[in-house]
């Protein structure tokens, strides 16, 4: 019971920031409804006895993922009485594609049918592993059985860091740039004390 | 647990080489790119020797997510070939422009690295990610050119439409896994085959949106959008491994997946290749009758090509992937050889890439007016040239299927697109000249140049080792039936 | 419900509690202070004159730059939990496949750092 009442909790909260997401006249207020929306979305997978994914979801969306968006809505600095000009021209094409995809989603969805052993996978995921906690079920998996596959993650990350490099790192010329190795090295020759009679000067 | 890492050889090269040419060009205080691609093309030279080392049995890694088997190897060695002529090709490119940087061999090698991992994916988890790590790559190198306006939009059109492509793509998939409960291949077809009729109409839309996810990826009409922008703002270069390489990889990888888990659902996926080869035939040929600039008309003949190799893909069976594979062989060999020559198309010291600055070609350079000529022949598919044996092929695979209609499409649409091509021959040889052209051609684009001539002259004369090799790959698509 | 998401209860109720005070704050103070609003006392006091532009300013792009470095280390931080916690089962494999992926994310950081990334000019 009270299960389902704190599922239907979060999942209008997230329904309803999603749309406020993209109606927000404001962007960083879209952002931090973004943000809003992460966490409901976190508190439907702990629900789901996905732990880890919630937590990670909180760390890497929200702790980082959030403000990544917030420079950037900052950066571009759209001026968004511009922006919206073409939605009132748009949104009768738009409205029909959406009415196409509902009407489709709903046929579809009132045919669907799930493989057979589905059903019991969702109760026990890893029936191996149904024992462990969700963190520890993935590391039982993540470093051994699909090693290819977390490698590979490593390989995107640094592609990742090498394209950021690369496409928005300039050097600036004529910046005097602190050089820690040349401090730590200065001598403590480099200083000289001296004894400044009074009213005379150095 | 024990690691099979021989499978993988050739991709622990080009990761080796990727990493240093990345370390090599920030420890060393000077300009690294030669040195980059230098190191970046003997590893790729160094994969294809492992590849043929390892050969060609099929053999599962990594606990069946990946698989290297002919068909992989085939298509891979296409993929670094591509790779070596068109990094040969920018060196020079990117010293005249001043743009040179040492990551940019490293994203090349990163990119093919990506493509490799897709060619051999046998699960939609590699899959993916060997996709993304392709795409990621490619988005960077279309805006490498940071500060040409042209080329940051082209990045950026790029990422955005491929963002939404990746979201496509994984949308289905997640489809499939909840229909379906796996997402490896083998297992994927047995479940289909095997008649888990509760699960189809699930299924049925994740293959849509898988489909629609590739078909961005090989542009085909009608997610096609990005390509003219992106192949036109993009450094030249870069333009030529785009129309080479990754076409290979993702038309390589879409067989994989309509032929392998899929293949039990064959009539549902059969219309929509047939639909996508029909509109990008159609938009490839009419498209670019009314372009001006060269690599935007490029970028309409490689939806066409796509649009033709497409159909040998509606075919399907082995026949039909045996044709797809020729006809993205030779595709290859003339649009590397195409691009060559539009690399040497400079007037005193800057690009040009207007057709009309092709004009009288014949008269102020014969022997670069004598290369494009071979090519356009070819692309236009006038027989003997190769690139008619290209689409000889698809559409006889194509009419031995019992698609009629789509090979006289097919057929129609040629011969419509046989019109812009020899219009650029025309312009070559009959047009009046104006300025000449530098006639400063660097050794690699001539070399690549030469090598591209030379091929498509030998598979116009002898295709018979490509046509065996490509049956060997196909035939390892449908190990039940070979 | 099982037991471990019993759990997560203290969390709910926090956060219960936290929106409860945040709705009686604002409903506390609507209902019980006084309010006439007019228009010179809800206008910005900004020196008499009205705010010129918007208070949103444009950023530099290098905040961005060490937005998606901090991005690419927070993911793989997130790695590392699971491995924390199944080392002990998974083996010496397990623990030279987070060495590879780690080697690999120090090619990255060494890329950076000699790229003068990390340096605030």
């Amino acid at each position: 019971m009270i299960e389902t009442f704190i599922f239907y909790m979060y999942a209008t909260i997230l329904v309803a920031s999603a749309v406020m997401v993209i109606s927000a006249r404001n962007p960083v207020h879209s952002v931090l409804f973004l943000i809003l929306c992460f966490f409901n979305a976190a508190g439907l997978f702990v629900l789901l006895g996905a732990e880890f994914l919630a937590m990670v979801l909180v760390v890497v969306y929200v702790g980082a993922v959030a403000v990544l968006f917030l420079f950037v809505v900052m950066m571009l600095d759209i001026n968004l009485a511009r922006a919206r000009e073409g939605m009132m021209a748009y949104l009768p094409t738009g409205a029909v594609v959406g009415l196409v995809l509902l009407a489709e989603l709903v046929v579809v969805f009132s045919n669907w049918g799930f493989a057979p052993h589905i059903a019991a996978e969702v109760q026990a995921p890893m029936a191996a592993y149904a024992h462990l906690t969700n963190t520890d079920a993935l590391g039982h998996l993540l470093y051994t059985r699909y090693v290819y596959l977390f490698q590979i993650s490593g390989l995107l990350l640094l592609v990742a860091m090498v394209g950021t490099i690369l496409l928005t790192l300039r050097r600036r010329p004529g910046v005097r740039k602190q050089t820690i190795a040349d401090q730590v090295a200065r001598s403590s020759r480099s200083v000289e004390v001296r004894k400044v009679p009074t009213g005379g000067g150095v | 647990m024990t690691l099979d890492l021989v499978p993988v050889l050739p991709e622990l090269l080009v990761v080796a080489a990727a990493v240093a040419v990345l370390m090599w060009g920030v420890f060393v205080q000077r300009d690294t790119t030669r040195d980059g691609f230098v190191i970046a093309i003997v590893a790729m030279v160094a994969a294809i020797v492992a590849l043929g080392a390892i050969g060609g049995d099929r053999r599962l890694a990594f606990d069946g997510l990946f698989v290297l088997d002919r068909f992989a190897v085939f298509t891979k060695i296409m993929i670094l070939l591509a790779a070596i002529f068109t990094a040969s090709m920018s060196v020079d490119f990117l010293e005249r422009e001043k743009i040179g940087r040492f990551e940019y061999p490293a994203l090349v090698l990163f990119a093919t690295l990506g493509m490799m991992l897709m060619v051999s994916s046998n699960s939609f988890l590699s899959l993916y990610l060997g996709l993304e790590l392709q795409s990621l790559s490619l988005y960077v190198l279309a805006a490498y050119h940071r500060d040409s306006t042209r080329a940051v939009e082209a990045g950026l059109k790029y990422f955005v439409l491929g963002a939404l492509a990746s979201g496509l793509l994984l949308y289905g998939i997640s489809l499939v896994y909840g229909f379906a409960g796996t997402t490896a291949f083998g297992p994927l077809a047995q479940l289909l085959g095997s008649g888990g009729a509760t699960a189809k109409i699930g299924v049925i839309i994740g293959l849509v949106f898988v489909m629609a996810g590739l078909a961005f990826k090989i542009s085909a009409v009608p997610f096609h959008m990005w390509t003219p922008d992106v192949y036109e703002g993009a450094p030249t270069p870069v333009t030529a491994f785009f129309s080479s390489a990754p076409k290979v990889a993702a038309m390589a990888l879409f067989m994989r997946v309509l032929e392998g888990p899929f293949v039990h659902l064959f009539v549902e996926w059969r219309q929509v290749v047939v639909a996508l080869s029909i509109a990008s035939m159609v938009v490839g040929s009419f498209a670019a009758i009314s372009q001006s600039n060269i690599k935007r008309l490029m970028a309409y003949s490689a939806i066409g090509h796509v649009g033709f190799a497409l159909v040998g893909l509606a075919a399907g069976g082995a026949i039909g992937v045996q044709a797809v594979l020729v006809y993205l062989s030779i595709y290859l060999v003339m649009v590397v050889g195409t691009f060559a020559v539009i690399l040497s198309m400079r007037r005193k010291g800057a690009m040009v890439e207007r057709l009309d600055d092709l004009a009288g070609l014949g008269k102020t350079s014969p022997m670069l007016a004598f290369v494009m000529g071979v090519l356009m022949f070819s692309m236009a598919g006038i027989p003997p040239m190769a690139g008619f044996w290209g689409k000889f092929y698809v559409f006889m695979a194509a009419v031995q299927r019992g698609l009629w209609p789509l090979a006289i499409i097919g057929v129609l649409t040629s011969v419509v697109a046989a019109f812009y091509y020899l219009r650029i021959v025309k312009i070559m040889y009959f047009d009046e000249p104006v300025d000449g052209l530098d006639r400063v051609l660097g050794r690699p684009v001539a070399l690549v140049m030469a090598v591209a001539t030379v091929g498509v002259l030998a598979l116009t004369f002898i295709p018979g080792p490509l046509l065996a090799g490509a049956k060997t790959a196909a035939m390892a698509l449908f190990p039940a039936a070979g | 419900m099982e037991a471990w998401q019993i759990e997560y209860l203290p969390i709910l109720v926090f956060m219960g509690i936290a929106g409860a005070i945040a709705v009686i704050a604002v409903t506390a103070s609507w209902l019980a202070a006084r309010q006439k609003p007019y228009a010179q006392k809800t206008s910005a006091y900004e020196c008499g004159f009205d705010a010129f532009g918007d208070a949103r300013s444009k950023f530099d792009v290098r905040f961005y730059l060490v937005a998606i470095l901090f991005i690419v280390f927070d993911l793989e931080v997130a790695f590392l939990f699971p491995w924390a916690v199944a080392l002990g089962k998974i083996g010496l494999f397990g623990f030279w496949s987070m060495m590879a992926f780690l080697g690999v994310l120090t090619i990255g950081f060494i890329y950076e750092w000699r790229k003068g990334a990390l340096e605030w000019e």
